[in-house]
């Protein structure tokens, strides 16, 4: 309720300070336009980004650090020997607090000195309801004096706004990289204290995968006790991809060449946006056709073939994200090889060349850079897609390379060991952050690695 | 040349009339028809799988558009409901509905051979919370006698679709043999019929497949889709506009460049641990709340489309900048008059195509807590709330039979909106690019 009137309030502010402004220039300019730097309606525009910008910058900063702000506060009001438990006891002791600051129904009384904090919280939580309205309209009103104080006929109205709309612009441009130092940075964080828990050396060579149950000997029998070696991970992620690969690279590559080459401008214009469309279906779709139609057909298959089939094969998973890929794949190969410039084709052709030898021999080595970064980046995409093995491959890590066998991924794992009970001081939930590190550098590398190669080995032909 | 290869008799055949050189053209336009015809199968199996994929979502999903009613006689018996209707418990109703099956099948009302709860599992879980509803609204039912359609139960509605096989031993069946007999006698007398099932759209989840719908997960897609909407795209075209038109050409600018697009690559996973540490654990965002999936949705899908609308910028003829700024236009507002406005269309296409993506997006969501039963749709934007493709993806993974075919037929409502947003996307596209 504070939030909307808060909001509403600002905007009201700022636009009676548009039409307030915008007057008033045009009253010192003595009725005309002529005697002013710049046209009363800039005058206008730069009273109303004064006054709403630090208004909303202010609000989202209270939106974002109230919660954390008032717990932080809450958990300071308890003694000292509360809060020096585990964090895992710290947390359910807040969620009581909260409890009883809620009123509602509570579960037993809380400890000695707690009930402090749980007034303190009740407290905190309605004064921080309505300390919105000042700290946000306080900032605006301050802007709204200043920018007030600055109109005059030879204030630069137009260039002050110019200048504000481009930081803004500046601004939205950042967001990307802080997007990712976000990823880096919380990924990174989670997996150091993961890191500090096992070891660097045990998460990187041991060859078993099994968190929540020890298995070394020595180690301590526990709920957070487990042994964590990426390996077979790894191997079950390189087995999927490695058939999606091979599923998606001759279909799409050829899809691209036929379409882009051969297929006649009329047939083409049908042919490819129909193409369009399997790209634009949702993973989980994917996922569900390879859990629910392809999968048991493929078990059928085998077992009716002989075959020692797994519950969950590693075959069924790959295939349909070899799919998934075929579209992907054959876009940018479609780009790749459309880029490469008509002269060479002429030069082959004037040399005698057929139509098949023209795009072997010197369209596809042309246009070989493009091609590679596809499969490179359709690798990255292979290797981070989470939807189709989460419903069609399995959770039990296995060494092996049998794509008939039940296999796991990294993305399965991560999915896996965030989805249900966590706790944020256990290696099992902080162990999924260490596999993220790995995914978001090998993908990273793979992405960069792509257009580097690209960048690298194409050719400028103008 | 050709003289020149002609001239030129040596024994492995130039010349263009040998018949050595004839074979040879032969067997190089063969490799290239080779060629053609593998690009031409390759093509078509693709498009062999588009099928298949289509065909199999269909075949196994048009009956979760209906749902098995039965008709029956029901008779709101005043000695079992009692006389005030406020405060009836709903087993009074369930009471009241075995009755009026046990009419149906010509059974006496005391039960001597068969359990009772035997019967009670023919129908839905959720018919005596309906009956109790409607004598809330409207009291006079009491004493009544009206003819109704209720729904069955799943594995009745699975047997009368055929999806139940029913000629095995009855330790391996579901129904059992008394029920089967029961299912029999009521579809001999007509009582059972297929109907369109509404609430697969008014309906939210449930533990019963004959009783889930999609509501809730329709609404929390679509406000996320707005967050999204609201704050991707106008962040997204500032940052294409600053980095098209005005940005000086430095590392920082290229920096920046790289990253998008780098984060467009990023696996959608990673987001999701992005989301549970910054906008969960951090900030504070709750749980599976439609503020932090929107939130990651929007991280997520500034890139795509900040990527399309830097494309559409390019396309913008320099002339039109050099005509404004001509005209004694500042720079802001050459590209606020005329660039803008002319890139709109295909600005708009980019963000519509980036919602889509957003709107089929499941691994971020279900890091952020997506993955729980959530049976109402949210109230505010700081509600539990579920999307289409979370519950595609619960109900693929249930163990009930019925929903199998609930799962395909979620995943046709989704690409039905998929297709709607693209089909915008292009019509806009076509109609505005004639003008331009």
């Amino acid at each position: 309720m504070a939030l909307q009137l808060t909001t509403l309030a600002l905007f009201l502010i700022a636009i009676t300070g548009f039409v307030m402004t915008r007057r008033r220039a045009l009253a010192q300019g003595d009725g005309t336009r002529r005697n002013l730097h710049s046209q009363p309606k800039y005058h206008g525009y730069f009273v109303f980004l004064a006054t709403l910008l630090p208004g909303l910058v202010f609000l989202g900063i209270f939106l974002l650090f109230k919660t954390p702000v008032v717990n932080w506060l809450t958990m300071n009001q308890l003694p000292a020997e509360l809060r020096n438990q585990g964090s895992g006891a710290l947390s359910l002791l807040f969620s009581r607090i909260e409890q009883h600051a809620a009123g509602g129904q509570t579960f037993g009384e809380l400890p000695e000195g707690a009930q402090g904090a749980a007034d303190f919280l009740a407290m905190a939580r309605r004064a921080a309801t309505w300390a919105i309205i000042p700290f946000a309209l306080f900032p605006a009103a301050l802007g709204f004096w200043f920018a007030q104080s600055r109109v005059q006929p030879t204030f630069r109205a137009r260039n002050a706004t110019e200048k504000i709309v481009r930081g803004l612009m500046i601004v939205c441009a950042t967001l990307a990289v802080l997007t990712t130092f976000g990823i880096v940075m919380s990924v990174l964080f989670e997996a150091i204290r993961f890191f500090r828990m096992e070891p660097i050396s045990e998460f990187l060579f041991s060859l078993e995968w099994n968190p929540g149950t020890a298995i070394r000997e020595g180690q301590a029998a526990g709920a957070d006790q487990g042994s964590f070696g990426i390996a077979p991970l790894f191997l079950g992620t390189l087995l999927i991809a490695t058939i999606a690969m091979a599923t998606a690279v001759p279909l799409g590559l050829l899809s691209a060449i036929y379409l882009a080459e051969l297929a006649k401008p009329r047939v083409r214009k049908i042919l490819k946006p129909m193409l369009e469309v399997l790209a634009g279906i949702p993973t989980v779709v994917y996922g569900v056709f390879a859990a629910l139609t392809v999968s048991p057909f493929i078990i059928n298959l085998g077992t009716s073939m002989g075959f020692d089939v797994g519950a969950k094969v590693a075959l069924a998973a790959g295939i349909v994200m070899g799919f998934m890929l075929i579209p992907f794949i054959s876009s940018l190969s479609d780009d790749a090889i459309t880029a490469v410039p008509d002269k060479l084709r002429n030069g082959a052709y004037s040399m005698g060349a057929t139509h098949g030898e023209t795009i072997t021999r010197v369209v596809l080595p042309a246009a070989l850079p493009g091609l590679v970064g596809a499969v490179l980046l359709a690798v990255s995409r292979a290797i981070g897609e989470t939807m189709i093995v989460l419903l069609a491959a399995g959770l039990r890590a296995n060494l092996t390379f049998n794509p008939l066998d039940t296999t796991t991924t990294v993305t399965v794992q991560i999915a896996n060991l965030l989805t249900g009970d966590q706790r944020f001081d256990s290696a099992k939930t902080l162990s999924a952050f260490a596999l993220g590190l790995v995914l978001f550098l090998v993908t990273l590398a793979l992405n960069v690695g792509a257009l580097k190669f690209q960048q690298r080995y194409q050719e400028k032909y103008d | 040349m050709t003289d020149a290869t002609a001239q030129g008799s040596a024994p492995g055949g130039r010349r263009i009339d040998s018949d050595a050189f004839r074979s040879r053209l032969a067997t190089r336009r063969r490799k290239g028809a080779i060629l053609k015809y593998s690009g031409l199968i390759a093509i078509c199996i693709a498009l062999a799988i588009l099928g298949t994929l289509l065909f199999s979502i269909v075949s196994q999903g048009w009956q979760g558009f209906l749902r098995t009613n039965v008709e029956l006689e029901i008779t709101y018996n005043e000695e079992i409901i009692g006389g005030d209707a406020e405060d009836i418990p709903s087993g009074a109703f369930q009471e009241i509905a075995r009755n009026g099956l046990q009419k149906a099948l010509g059974l006496p009302p005391e039960a001597e051979d068969y359990d009772p709860s035997d019967l009670n599992a023919l129908i839905s879980s959720g018919v005596r919370y309906d009956l109790q509803q409607a004598v809330r609204d409207e009291p006079e039912l009491i004493g009544r006698t009206a003819q109704l359609s209720v729904p069955v139960s799943s594995t009745m509605d699975m047997a009368y679709k055929g999806k139940l096989n029913l000629d095995v031993d009855e330790g391996r069946r579901q129904l059992s043999n008394q029920q089967l007999e029961w299912f029999n006698q009521l579809q001999d007398d007509g009582r059972l019929h297929s109907e369109f099932y509404w609430g697969l759209f008014s309906n939210s989840d449930s533990r019963s497949p004959e009783l889930a719908g999609l509501w809730a997960g329709i609404v929390g897609s679509f406000v996320m889709i707005g967050i999204v909407a609201a704050f991707a795209f106008p962040i997204a075209v500032a940052a294409a506009v600053y980095l098209e038109e005005f940005a000086p050409k430095n590392r920082w600018t290229e920096l920046v460049e790289v990253n998008i697009n780098n984060l467009a690559a990023v696996p959608s996973i990673i987001f999701g641990l992005l989301g549970l540490a910054v906008f969960l654990n951090t900030l504070g965002f709750p749980r599976s709340s439609p503020l932090a999936g929107g939130a990651v949705l929007v991280l997520m899908t500034l890139p795509i489309i900040i990527i399309a609308a830097r494309s559409a910028l390019r396309s913008v003829p320099p002339s039109y900048r050099d005509g404004a700024l001509m005209l004694g236009a500042s720079r802001n507002q050459a590209v606020m008059k005329t660039v803008l406005p002319t890139a709109l269309p295909g600005m708009l296409t980019g963000t519509i195509i980036g919602l889509a993506q957003a709107l089929g997006e499941t691994a971020p969501l279900l890091l952020i807590g997506m993955q729980a039963f959530v049976a109402a749709p949210p109230e505010g934007i700081n509600d539990t709330a579920t999307a289409i493709p979370v519950q595609i993806y619960l109900w693929a993974n249930a163990p009930e039979r019925g929903f199998a075919e609930k799962t395909q037929a979620a995943i046709m409502v989704l690409l039905m909106f998929l297709l709607i947003m693209n089909a915008t996307a292009i019509i806009l596209r076509n109609r505005f690019q004639k003008r331009a």
